[in-house]
This record gives structure tokens, C-alpha cells and sequence, in this order.
């Protein structure tokens, strides 16, 4: 991994990373700010994601329909995402255009106005969001699963936030939000692309330097390490189809069992792919689990995924069924193919196989700016760029007894939820 | 327009598409970039799903998908396992006058790239237990769809905006007719209408051209079938005499997608840059363009509601999305069609114009980052015949078009006497449709 970049902090607290690579005329600039999901309480299950869509609305300086045209007429494309550890904001733009994502995203940090008027018509709009999304019955069992999967950690929360608090959710609420975490000493920058690092450098100093150090303060969260119990959800709907969704405990992304968990992704149903932007994902007909249940007839598809967070989050088996099977004959045969991954040790060739699937994926990553700049910032919201960088090396240290332990550790039908989604005929039935 | 900005050296053009056509009528385009350790394939077949029997809807795609459940020397299994041990991928699909395929691997193993493509054209088995396999994650798809508020808009509004039609069947078939989809009807698809005539192959990467094409000539360059049928030229497209509203009633579900429109330009209709532009300013252009202004941020009536040009070969669709609670879908569906009244009565503004001239250039070097984004340029620029300097003259094409040429398109393709929406979703309380 090419690990050409400067890095620095300023006395607020701001850290930069900017990585120049000057095979095209474009540069990628991202903001990351350390709030997600997980700084929000009941009450407030939505709060992140909702502050996200209202930086769209502007600053005296910056109103949002100028924001958007400015990056619109240059060709240029943004957006942001709100996920469970992190909050971000990205322009990508033809390389003589950076100064105009410059100036946007260190005025949105401190200056937004958050107007009642907007304020009430996003409140509509995320309910919305959230309409479209709970038309996929599959999306439906995904937030009851992760939800049971915790006890108290607030990853059990879904990202857009709950109805009931959505409704009730007022402007205030936001504006504190805003003001507690939009603060350089919980923001990163990181800028890929065709510019001189020492010039761009000079000009974020400008922008931001005037901001003061601020205490961010935030929830104390306790790590949840394990699913103290198996849970079962059931969950009936229209269609025809049935689903299986299990959740077991994934360790943290910092945590050196998170390679050796890489390898079981691999192994059981397909290497996830963690590029955010280009590259795309690899088949997954020779995992052991599309063999053991879609070639054996018992589903029509089978996926896995695995995320890097800070805290411990859950890996899940998602199964569409085949027609007329049974879901617990289903589950029966998934849990036999994950008995025989706790009691044989894997071959060093299926570690090598998992890398190379790694390598090519990494190596598809490299073809986009975009995804090249996410990778820097991505990797600091949960560890360091060094685990970017050490990724492939990581991968290559991990021994087959370690990718035992860690499915010991981590696969037990004890401790995971699994979720039925089964259609009403079912349940008549 | 400046457009000194833009590196050409990166750009896909003729002067570095290395060309060539091999004896059997396979066409070579390949592009040599080194930005990484990549190799993207991309390309077609003549043939899809406008050759589908009304009764076996769905079989081109099927056949597509088919090709690679074995081939006379490697199974299935063999096939993906070679592929996905060194993190490659590949596959076929099929549109309405196509077979297409794609993939991409480390430039090591682009030879395996090349040998599937061949392995799955020339030799492909279509064995039975396979197929069945294949058939029931079809269908199961299919019932996935039917549960699918945007699909199932989709599905209704292109059968009823090209009624019997091939634009207005879709490829994936319907349940009754893939069931009666059998393997000896992939094997007779593939002997009838797989040939090398009119096959295009692009290749971008971190390879050079005179070896991808060697490679390409030395397994494809004698292929032959001398019983290959041509594809039929798509019909006419019938008109649209009245405009109509279809709602359609899907329980369990929060929401309702519309989709709403009439014909659009085909792809290499002169109408269709203007019309390009013009949707850009109706429901692109930043957060969505007029529709998302109207719809959402100045009504808060929805999370997504823009438009799009679906410009095919020989005709295609202008179409607004748009999700909505089922409260607010007549009050939306009646926005939107203010804001097209407005679109096809007033010229745009200069500024309007001018914004979306600049997008379309400035982002011509965004649009061709990757290998696979190059890729997909120089398969459409050939696909449209839109020759292999396209994108070079894309600035000065784009600059050339007035105001007045959107409003003259606008007028000529979106009429509201001829509308057609569809809603689908929970029934709105105050629906009477």
C-alpha cells in the first residue's frame, strides 16, 4: 500500500490528512466528524443522521442552494453519510476546483443556520427516508435483529432513528447536537488527489485556525462483547418469500481478531467488500455456505457482512430460502456447516485464497480518487491509517489455529439472534 | 465554455482506442492504462430479449445468466472457483437487443477472464440440475419483485407507455413465463441467435492492447455459427393516445413510488442532447433540479423525486420518480405536474442553461475515473455509434444547444395529455382512481 501522504494537527484539534496522486485531474475532499448513532439516547434515535441532511441548508456565507449549485456547475459531485461511529461529508471535483469544497466544508463546520421552517419540512422528508426504507420487509428484520442483539449499547439503535422519535425530536435537540460535535477537535479532514499538499495545507490552516479548541462531551458507552443468549425474532409479512437472519457478535475493527474474522467472512460466504466507492464485490459460489445451502437446494441465495466499527458490532448470514423449505431445516443446515468451522482447523491455502480476494478488491479500490480519500478517513474513524495500509499484512499473519479460535470465540448457536421473516400464509398455516 | 481543464491524455478517444476486428466479425477496443494493477472486460452480444417467444418472456436474460452453469470442460463450480480464487469477477446479462458481459481481475489473471468468456460462448452444457437451480432463483427474484413498490411502478409504467411493445416487456419474464422456460430452450437460443457477428469487446487497463487482442483472437477468433439468426429491428413504437393514472395496491408498505412520464429521445436522436440538458435542469441538476426544489425541499413531500432520460436505441422514456407517504400522493403527483406545465411553456433561464452546460463539462473527467467507468464510455459510444471522439467533442456539442432547443424538445415529447402515472405503494385514504 502506497503510504505517500503528510499528516498534521492543528492547535484546535483538527487533523489532516492529504495524499497527492496525480494520475488524473480530480480531487476527492472528505470531512469526518466522530458522531454517529451511537452518541444518541433514547429520545433522540435519529439525531446524527437528521443534523447530516441540515448541513445541506446552509450558512450566511454559503446559503444551500449556493452550496449546491457552486459544486453542481463545476461537474463536481458530493454527499454525506451518517453510519453508526462517524458522520461525513465529501466533494469530488475537477482538481482546480478544490478551493470551492475548502471554503464549504470549514464555514458548515461552525456557521449552519438551522431555520424552523426547513427544520419541519426535513422532519418529513427523513420520514420519508424512512418510509422507503421499511418497504423492504428485509430491512425490517435487519433493525429488529441488530436491535436484539444488544442489551444497552446504542448500536441496537437504527441509524435514521425511530418514529416515535423522529415526531418528537425538536429543532433545539439538533442545534445542540450541531454545536457539541461540529467542532475541529472531532473532525478530520482528508483530501486525495491532484494538488500540492503544501499549498492546500497552507489554505486549511487559513479556514480553520480562527475555530477554538472545544471539549467535546459525549455518552460513555460500554462495549457489549458478547450476545449473552440466543434470541429468536419472528416476523411475518406479505409476498411469498421467506428470509433467515442471524446475527453473531463481530469484534472491533481495532481488535486483531477482526483479520482472522476477515477470513471466516471469506470462507463462509464471500469476502465483504469494504470499499465504499468503485471496485464492486466478488461472487461468492464456492463459499461454504452458498454450496451447503443454495447448491443443496435449501436457498436461492446467501449472503454475509462484515463492518469495521470501534465497539464489537454483529456479523450477519442473510438467507433468502427456497420455496416450501422449511426455515428451521435451513437453519439446521447453516449450523452444521459452522459446527465443522468450529471443529477443524482451516488449510494455510483457503488464508492465502482470502488474500488474494483482499488484494484484488484493494486493488479495484485504487482505480477511484473518491474511494482513495474514504479509505484515509474511513480507517481513522474506527483505528488509524496504518490499518488501511497494514491490512493485507495483517491478513497474511493470521494462522489457521487463530481463525479457529476466533470462530469458537464468536460463532456460538448460544450467543446470536436469529430472525424469521416468514410470509402471513405461514402463520395461518 | 473553458475547457482547459480537462486532461484529454486520460480521456477515451481514437487516438488512444487501439482497434481491431478479428476475421469472424468480433469487434476489439482496448484501452491500455496503467492507473492501477486492473483489467476490466466489457461488451455484447446482438441479441435479447426482443427474440423472447410472449410465452417464454425472460428467456434471453435466462440463457445469459445460464451460460455460466457449465461449460463441456469445466462445471460450474470449476468455472467460479477459478474466478473468485483470485478475486476475479465475471458475468452475463441481457437487454432487449443484447447479450452483455462483464468482469474485472488483477492483470495477472486476465487470461481467466478470457478463457470464461470463450468457455461460456462457445461450449456452454446448460445441464438440467443446474438449470432448475437457476430457474428457481429467477423466480424467486420474480417474487421478490412483485413485493417491490419501485419495481412494480416500473414494470406497469413501461407496459403502459410502450404497450406491446419489446421496451415494454420486461427481461426478466413474468413467474407464468419463466416456469415454462426449459433447458433444451437455452440450448436452442444459444445455437440460434450466439455469434461472433456484431460482438464487441472493450478492454481497459493495466494491459497492452496488442496482447488482450492476441489473447481475444486466439480463443474467440475462430469461433463460427452458421446457424446464427439476425436480431429483428425493433418496431415502431405505438403512440400514446390519452394520458392515463394506475395505482397499484401493495399491502404492508409505508410508502408510495411513482413513476411518471411519456416517450423520450432515442439515444442517437438529435433531439436527444437537448433533451439531455433539459432533463438535467427539470429533476438533476444538484439536489434534483426543479422537481427535487419543488417537491422536496420546498414541500418536504418526499426524500427522493427527480427525473430521468432513458434513451434506448430506438426510442425511450422521460420519467419522473418520486416516494411519497400515501397522504401526499395526489398532492405531489399535482406539483409535479405544474412544474412540467412550467417546463414545457417556458424557455430556462440563461443562468439555468448556463449551470448545466458547466456540470456536463466539468464532469466529464469524473464520469471516466476508472477503468470501469472508461469502460462503459467507450461501450456506449460504440453501442449509439456515436463515434470514438464522443466524448472529445462533447463540450462543443453541449455548447451548441440553446434555450430554445430545450423548450422545443420538452414540447415535443413531454405532453400531459399523453402522461402516464403510476403510483404503487399503500392506497391512499383519498384515492378514487
Amino acid at each position: 500500500m502506497n503510504q505517500d501522504f503528510i499528516s498534521e494537527k492543528l492547535d484546535n484539534g483538527l487533523r489532516i490528512f492529504l495524499r497527492e496522486i496525480h494520475a488524473a485531474p480530480i480531487v476527492s475532499h472528505w470531512v469526518w466528524y466522530r458522531v454517529g448513532s451511537r452518541d444518541e439516547v433514547s429520545g433522540q434515535r435519529g439525531l446524527s443522521h437528521w443534523v447530516e441532511h441540515m448541513q445541506f441548508k446552509g450558512t450566511p456565507k454559503w446559503p444551500g442552494s449556493l452550496m449546491e449549485r457552486s459544486i453542481a456547475r463545476v461537474g463536481g459531485a458530493w454527499n454525506a453519510f451518517t453510519h453508526l461511529d462517524w458522520t461525513t461529508f465529501y466533494e469530488t471535483l475537477p482538481a482546480n476546483q478544490l478551493e470551492i469544497a475548502l471554503s464549504i466544508e470549514a464555514d458548515r463546520m461552525r456557521n449552519s443556520i438551522y431555520e424552523s421552517n426547513e427544520f419541519e419540512f426535513e422532519r418529513s422528508v427523513i420520514l420519508s427516508e424512512k418510509e422507503g426504507k421499511d418497504n423492504d420487509p428485509f430491512a425490517r428484520l435487519n433493525t429488529a435483529v441488530v436491535k436484539a442483539a444488544f442489551s444497552l449499547h446504542p448500536y441496537q439503535n437504527d441509524i435514521i432513528g425511530t418514529d416515535e422519535d423522529l415526531h418528537h425530536i425538536q429543532l433545539n435537540d439538533l442545534d445542540r447536537h450541531y454545536q457539541n460535535y461540529y467542532q475541529p477537535a472531532n473532525a478530520l479532514i482528508a483530501i486525495a488527489g491532484d494538488f500540492e499538499s503544501q499549498i492546500i495545507l497552507e489554505k486549511i490552516k487559513q479556514l480553520y485556525q480562527s475555530y477554538p479548541l472545544a471539549v467535546i462531551s459525549r455518552p460513555t458507552i460500554k462495549p457489549e462483547m458478547k450476545i449473552e443468549s440466543s434470541k429468536e425474532i419472528l416476523m411475518y409479512g406479505p409476498g411469498d418469500m421467506s428470509f433467515i437472519q442471524v446475527a453473531y457478535r463481530s469484534p472491533a475493527a481495532a481488535d486483531p481478531d477482526f483479520f482472522a474474522y476477515t477470513i471466516l467472512d471469506s470462507l463462509l460466504s464471500g469476502p465483504s467488500s469494504l470499499n465504499m466507492f468503485g471496485g464492486g464485490g466478488i461472487s461468492n459460489r464456492t463459499s461454504r455456505l452458498y454450496r451447503r445451502l443454495v447448491e443443496k437446494e435449501y436457498a436461492v441465495a446467501v449472503s454475509g457482512g462484515l463492518q469495521a466499527t470501534i465497539d464489537p458490532y454483529v456479523y450477519d448470514l442473510s438467507i433468502t430460502l427456497q420455496p416450501l423449505q422449511a426455515p428451521e431445516i435451513v437453519l439446521k443446515k447453516m449450523d452444521e456447516e459452522i459446527e465443522h468451522l468450529l471443529t477443524t482447523k482451516v488449510k494455510g491455502k483457503t488464508i492465502d485464497r482470502a488474500i488474494k480476494q483482499a488484494a484484488a478488491l484493494f486493488a479495484y479500490g485504487l482505480e477511484s480518487v473518491t474511494n482513495q480519500a474514504f479509505w484515509i478517513g474511513y480507517s481513522e474513524m474506527f483505528a488509524n491509517y496504518s490499518w488501511f495500509n497494514n491490512y493485507l499484512d495483517r491478513l497474511r499473519d493470521v494462522h489457521p489455529r487463530h481463525v479457529l479460535e476466533v470462530a469458537q470465540k464468536y460463532l456460538h448457536p448460544e450467543n446470536r439472534v436469529v430472525g424469521f421473516y416468514q410470509p402471513e400464509t405461514a402463520k395461518e398455516g | 465554455m473553458n475547457t482547459n481543464q480537462i486532461n484529454w491524455d486520460h480521456m477515451p478517444g481514437e487516438e488512444n482506442i487501439v482497434q481491431a476486428k478479428l476475421p469472424n466479425g468480433i469487434k476489439i477496443l482496448c484501452k491500455t492504462d496503467y492507473l492501477s494493477p486492473t483489467v476490466i472486460i466489457s461488451g455484447y452480444l446482438q441479441g435479447g430479449s426482443i427474440l423472447d417467444p410472449s410465452e417464454k418472456l425472460g428467456l434471453a436474460l435466462f440463457t445469459s445468466y445460464a451460460l455460466m452453469r457449465g461449460t463441456k470442460r469445466q462445471s460450474s463450480r470449476q468455472l467460479y472457483h477459478n474466478l473468485e480464487s483470485c478475486g476475479a469477477s465475471f458475468g452475463f446479462g441481457a437487454s432487449v437487443q443484447s447479450t452483455s458481459f462483464g468482469g474485472k481481475a488483477l492483470v495477472e489473471d486476465f487470461p481467466l477472464i478470457i478463457d470464461t468468456l470463450a468457455a461460456c460462448l462457445l461450449q456452454p452444457t446448460f445441464p438440467p440440475d443446474q438449470i432448475h437451480r437457476l430457474k428457481m432463483q429467477i423466480l424467486t427474484g420474480l417474487q421478490l419483485r412483485e413485493q417491490d413498490t419501485v419495481e412494480m411502478a416500473s414494470l406497469c409504467f413501461d407496459k403502459n407507455l410502450f404497450p406491446n411493445h419489446p421496451y415494454g416487456t420486461p427481461e426478466d419474464g413474468y413467474i407464468d413465463t419463466v416456469q415454462r422456460i426449459m433447458p433444451r430452450d437455452l440450448n436452442d437460443f444459444h445455437q440460434k441467435f450466439y455469434g461472433p457477428q456484431g460482438m464487441v469487446i472493450v478492454i481497459v487497463g493495466a494491459i497492452e492492447s496488442n496482447a488482450a487482442i492476441d489473447l481475444i483472437m486466439e480463443k474467440l477468433g475462430y469461433w463460427e455459427n452458421p446457424n446464427w439468426q439476425a436480431t429483428p429491428e425493433i418496431p415502431e413504437i405505438p403512440e400514446i393516445k390519452k394520458s392515463l393514472t394506475v395505482f397499484i395496491p401493495l399491502a404492508e408498505k409505508f410508502q408510495v413510488d411513482i413513476i411518471m412520464g411519456c416517450h423520450g429521445p432515442a439515444r442517437t436522436s438529435p433531439d436527444f442532447l437537448a433533451a439531455s440538458l433539459g432533463n438535467n435542469i427539470l429533476g438533476q441538476f444538484g439536489m434534483m433540479g426543479r422537481i427535487g426544489e419543488v417537491v422536496r425541499e420546498k414541500s418536504g413531500l418526499a426524500y427522493y423525486a427527480s427525473t430521468s432520460l432513458n434513451a434506448m436505441a430506438h426510442g425511450g422514456s422521460w420519467e419522473i420518480a418520486a416516494g411519497v407517504n400515501p397522504a401526499n400522493f395526489d398532492a405531489a403527483v399535482s406539483i409535479i405536474k405544474d412544474e412540467l406545465i412550467r417546463f414545457i411553456t417556458e424557455p430556462v433561464s440563461e443562468d439555468e442553461l448556463l449551470d448545466a452546460k458547466f456540470s456536463y463539462i466539468g464532469s466529464i473527467p469524473l464520469s471516466v475515473e476508472s477503468n470501469s467507468a472508461v469502460a462503459g464510455a467507450i461501450v456506449r459510444m460504440e453501442r449509439f455509434g456515436l463515434g470514438l471522439n464522443y466524448l472529445h467533442l462533447f463540450p462543443k456539442l453541449v455548447d451548441s444547444i440553446s434555450a430554445e432547443d430545450i423548450l422545443m424538445t420538452a414540447q415535443k415529447y413531454l405532453n400531459l395529455d399523453k402522461l402516464i402515472v403510476v403510483g404503487c405503494g399503500p392506497t391512499p385514504a383519498n384515492y378514487n382512481g
